[in-house]
């Protein structure tokens, strides 16, 4: 029978609270980056002008095909060299945290894009019909009338995805990155207390998801009674 | 004002618009009527280039609709468009409905929209609600603030898209009498209807549809006392005696 040993904790909490900044940081930097190319993409997915529907199709589809692991690696292996190679950086610059944020962004924006292309889908095709009406341009029309319906409606899902998108953000791990995740690994192996850092880790996860989605669900229903 | 020839319109194979020709002169007040599917809202969305058409001509103003090169946004800011689901902005106050196309389309201050606003709204007996939202409002109201939202944009005519039909019974006259309002005033206006006491009100001349065909063309006497066409007596049968 394993002897549960808490005590390494509180000696490790700043180097775990460091942890979380990364993995918070990856998490809001990726999510508000997913939104805006996820939006432009549901934009082109829309259009009228085939090359642009056509692109946002093919990347869509390829981002949602791959394992998000993958895509990490990628950005962790491959677009660094290619970038010193490309604009002459120094050699070994550390760009981990950046290429982590830039392959979240990018595999986020594929899913975002589509819960932002129903949403745009469900504004009644009446309301741009009202604003050209007006005379606003198709991108007045867009952002002034459909988009913000859009949002609205969509907040909660958008929410939901930022949620899950904190929880992949352990996948850093697989470049040694020091997110929350990785910080408790790394302390629990030094110390010899794998098991009981990965429960602490486990359970810091489950209440931030779970209060989040609390958070979420009140403000959806909110919305419904509205 | 408005001068139609010839205009056609087909989905694929279905022809939903024939050779639709007619003039509107300044101040005249046309109702178009004639049963569903015969192309009348069809119609009057061409006139303001919401649909599309494939061959004939269209000229607003002076303005050619079909031509490519035409700027069809400051068109439609010119062409006053009410719709039969009110189509008001959810998430604006009322006031900001009117307001938005005010600023954003035409550049008027703010305040120039405001006080704009703030006029039609009394106009129509809805200064009360202009912080409300529309949710907030019954469908007689939301169509009298529909309408001033198209006549703040100070437009040559107006286009009335079954203006009445999405509205309780009690409601339709609130929204008939603005509309009568306007055309005493001067108003160039068409407008798809089934209300044939409007027509006979307030109409210079009525157009019968059918099938996307202009089957009656002629003054409001003229078609109400003896319409020409099989089709069209029919329909008046119908509507009338019931």
């Amino acid at each position: 029978m394993h002897e549960f040993d808490w005590s390494s904790i509180p000696n490790a909490l700043p180097f775990l609270w460091d942890g979380m900044k990364i993995s918070l940081e990856i998490t809001v930097t990726a999510v508000i980056f997913g939104i805006v190319w996820g939006t432009l993409l549901a934009l082109m997915r829309l259009s009228s002008i085939k090359p642009l529907s056509w692109f946002a199709a093919g990347y869509v589809n390829l981002f949602r095909a791959i394992p998000l692991v993958m895509v990490l690696l990628w950005f962790f292996l491959i677009v660094p060299h290619l970038l010193e190679s490309l604009f002459g950086l120094p050699r070994g610059s550390d760009m981990r945290l950046s290429s982590a944020i830039a392959g979240f962004a990018l595999f986020e924006a594929a899913y975002y894009s589509e819960i932002i292309r129903a949403g745009i889908q469900s504004v009644p095709k009446g309301q741009m019909a009202a604003a050209s009406a007006l005379g606003m341009t198709y991108g007045q029309s867009m952002r002034l009338v459909v988009l913000p319906q859009a949002f609205r409606n969509m907040v909660p899902l958008l929410l939901t995805q930022g949620i899950i998108l904190f929880q992949d953000t352990s996948l850093v791990y697989v470049s040694a990155l020091a997110d929350f995740f990785g910080a408790a690994y790394k302390v629990g192996d030094r110390d010899g207390r794998l098991v009981e850092l990965l429960l602490f880790a486990g359970a810091v996860y489950f209440v931030i998801c779970f209060t989040a989605s609390r958070i979420v669900r009140y403000y959806q229903n909110k919305l419904k009674t509205a | 004002m408005i001068s139609m020839n010839k205009v056609s319109k087909q989905y694929g194979s279905f022809h939903v618009l024939t050779d639709c020709t007619t003039q509107v002169q300044k101040g005249e007040v046309i109702v178009v009527c004639g049963p569903s599917g015969s192309g009348k809202s069809t119609l009057i969305k061409c006139v303001n280039g919401l649909e599309p058409f494939q061959s004939g001509e269209i000229i607003v103003n002076g303005v050619s609709v079909g031509d490519p090169r035409t700027n069809l946004s400051k068109l439609r800011s010119t062409v006053g468009m009410v719709f039969q689901n009110f189509e008001l902005f959810p998430h604006m106050s009322i006031i900001d409905n009117l307001g938005i196309a005010q600023t954003k389309v035409l550049g008027r201050s703010q305040e120039q929209a405001r006080e704009k606003g703030f006029k039609l709204l009394d106009r129509v007996g809805l200064r009360e609600q202009a912080e409300k939202y529309p949710g907030q409002l019954s469908g007689g109201q939301q169509q009298r603030v529909a309408i001033a939202r198209a006549l703040a944009m100070d437009p040559i005519c107006m286009l009335f898209d079954e203006p009445t039909s999405a509205l309780d019974p009690e409601m339709v006259n609130e929204v008939l009498d603005v509309m009568t309002e306007l055309a005493q005033e001067g108003m160039t206006m068409m407008c798809v209807t089934h209300e044939m006491g409007f027509a006979k009100r307030v109409a210079s001349r009525v157009i019968f549809m059918d099938q996307g065909r202009i089957v009656e063309d002629d003054s409001k006497e003229a078609f109400f006392e003896h319409a020409r066409s099989e089709r069209a007596q029919q329909f008046l049968a119908k509507i009338l005696h019931h």
